[in-house]
């Protein structure tokens, strides 16, 4: 059964003509020398011919103009890169990679700060001063960088509506 | 009046502005998209509807078809979309490959047929007729391939799958054709030895 799905596998590859350069001359020379190969290449051909010309379902004869209806009511919409910005997508992605390296950076100074261990970071967890959080060094930085992406996604707004403005004029 | 223009030269006029141009579209692949829904969602009054909804997102989206692949590629996998959703929102079962269960939903559908009527039948509808008692993949994939003049890459794009894996697939089903066609055919597939 294996041997014959195999058969059929790589008949099947040879006429669709995705049977490897090495593949095509192996499956000839058994077309010409072995019959039941021969045999079940004229079957699978023939299947092949009767699905290419097999018929196609047609809709009711009103579908286009039904179709033709329904677009009289639309607009085509921009195309998507039109109005999605790279720039703007890039800025969140950097963004929220910023946040989490963050809280990593920030979450990693806390638990250095105890004597180490698992089960010690655990514990620590609990004894987190959240009011220091505001106060740290790097909580800083990281918000400053927040701050210089925020005006610089407010400056790529203005940009383009200031492109859009002069366009229009 | 549109039918020596190619698939690139209607769009171009579509978006400039000419909407009557987008029937030489519809009037080209609404068979083939009929073809398709049908294969999938079975029933003839739902593929039309399904099919009929193709055509209007295409031509919603129609700017943001860029070209990279034939018009033929990108409209089929707004059909295989378009179907997916449907079936999921209407909890229609999606049958995977190895679905048991269709091939004994197909054996009831047809185990009225007499052996008379089954003999009149020609080759030709034989074949199609086989394709219909497929599950839904299995047809698709057949359909794009024998039909919609669709490569295995194109195939793979419309489908979201490796080519490889789109190969595969349709080699699966062209086994499982074959079977149904032995199984209910079986005076026609006689002919073919």
């Amino acid at each position: 059964m294996n041997t014959q799905h195999n058969m059929e596998e790589r008949l099947w590859n040879f006429i669709d003509g995705t049977a490897s350069a090495e593949e095509k001359p192996v499956i000839e020379k058994l077309l010409e020398s072995d019959t039941a190969w021969k045999e079940k290449y004229n079957e699978l051909l023939e299947v092949t011919r009767l699905l290419q010309s097999s018929r196609l379902d047609a809709p009711s004869m009103r579908f286009t103009k039904n179709v033709m209806e329904e677009i009289t009511k639309l607009h085509i919409a921009p195309a998507t890169k039109t109005y999605i910005n790279k720039k703007i997508i890039w800025s969140i992605g950097i963004f929220f990679i910023a946040l989490f390296v963050g809280f990593l950076i920030y979450g990693f100074g806390q638990a250095g700060s105890g004597s180490g261990g698992e089960d010690m970071v655990a514990k620590n967890l609990n004894k987190i001063d959240f009011s220091k959080f505001f106060s740290n060094t790097w909580v800083n930085v990281f918000m400053m960088i927040n701050v210089v992406l925020g005006l610089f996604l407010l400056d790529n707004y203005l940009g383009s509506k200031r492109k859009a403005y002069r366009k229009e004029a | 009046m549109l039918t020596g223009l190619n698939d690139s030269e209607i769009i171009s006029r579509v978006l400039n502005g000419d909407q009557q141009a987008y029937a030489g579209l519809v009037t080209r692949y609404q068979d083939y998209v009929f073809t398709l829904t049908l294969r999938m969602i079975k029933s003839r009054e739902d593929a039309e509807e399904v099919a009929q909804d193709v055509f209007i997102k295409a031509y919603k989206y129609l700017a943001d078809f860029r070209g990279a692949s034939k018009f033929s590629t990108w409209l089929y996998t707004i059909v295989n979309n378009t179907c997916i959703t449907l079936l999921r929102k209407k909890k229609l079962e999606i049958h995977s490959l190895d679905n048991e269960k269709v091939f004994e939903m197909a054996d009831s559908k047809y185990s009225g047929f007499s052996a008379n009527q089954v003999e009149q039948k020609s080759k030709l509808t034989m074949v199609h007729d086989a394709i219909a008692m497929l599950n839904p993949d299995d047809a698709e994939i057949i359909t794009l391939f024998y039909k919609s003049e669709q490569t295995l890459d194109e195939i793979a794009a419309i489908l979201g799958v490796e080519p490889n894996a789109a190969k595969v697939r349709l080699h699966r089903a062209r086994i499982r054709l074959k079977e149904k066609m032995e199984t209910y055919f079986a005076e026609e597939i006689k002919d073919l030895n």
